[in-house]
């Protein structure tokens, strides 16, 4: 499956995005971010605080309980700072 | 309306556009962001816009069908830039057109106040030739919580 990183989470996993494979008991958005800061000291850094990384589902924002499908669009950011 | 570019925008056309043959509006509101100087004496700053192409657009849309249903409005446009700017460039035009002032004003600042938390725009600021990612203000989550509480 894919997922999108950007702003300093880009910088810290150090790539725009990825293809991964979670085992099979992976299912919500939460237990993703806790598998992905297990895969490199750079995905480490960028989940250090789980509770500031923001993540949208198919450009819908959701929480960490939600459930992902494996053809889901996934994206983690920081919080945003437009305007 | 919802725009996106790396180029600059003329308020004045763009104002003038919203409003061309539409004899129902009495009040235009609008509001400009502009990049701040963040330098100190003799250093440049600079500052530059990410984005997240697709989700951008679907946000902005959603938030300009909330604020047509919420509020008497005629139009809604927004331009937001992205790429890298400099101080006093714009960076957002965010207008509403109506009958009556009131709803042009409220649905205006409301919009910027949602776009400050759910638009995935992201600054980087570069000064004296370091980059900084810009960081969220709590003051912007509470400024757009307050139009939940007054609904």
């Amino acid at each position: 499956m894919k997922v999108l990183y950007f702003a300093w989470l880009r910088d810290r996993v150090g790539m725009t995005d990825e293809e991964v494979e979670p085992p099979d008991e992976v299912t919500t958005v939460g237990e993703l971010i806790d598998w992905l800061a297990q895969q490199s000291s750079g995905h480490e850094e960028a989940f250090a605080d789980p509770a500031i990384v923001r993540c949208a589902l198919n450009q819908e924002y959701v929480k960490a309980h939600e459930k992902f499908s494996r053809d889901d669009e996934v994206a983690f950011f920081p919080p945003v700072t437009g305007g | 309306m919802i725009k996106f570019q790396r180029e600059n925008f003329d308020v004045g056309d763009e104002l003038a556009a919203l409003c061309a043959n539409r004899q129902n509006v009495g009040a235009v509101a609008s509001f400009i962001g502009l990049v701040r100087d963040v330098a100190g004496p003799g250093e440049l700053s600079a500052m530059t816009l990410e984005h997240y192409r697709g989700m951008t657009e679907k946000q902005l849309q959603q938030l300009e069908a909330d604020a047509l249903q919420r509020w008497p409005l005629d139009r809604v446009l927004i331009i937001h830039r992205y790429g890298r700017l400099l101080p006093g460039d714009q960076i957002v035009l965010c207008a509403t057109t109506s009958a009556h002032r009131e709803a042009a004003f409220t649905a205006c600042s409301f919009l910027m106040d949602w776009l400050k938390t759910k638009a995935p725009f992201w600054k980087l600021e570069e000064v004296g030739g370091k980059s900084e990612w810009v960081e969220a203000k709590d003051t912007d989550d509470e400024a757009a919580a307050k139009w939940n509480e007054n609904r």
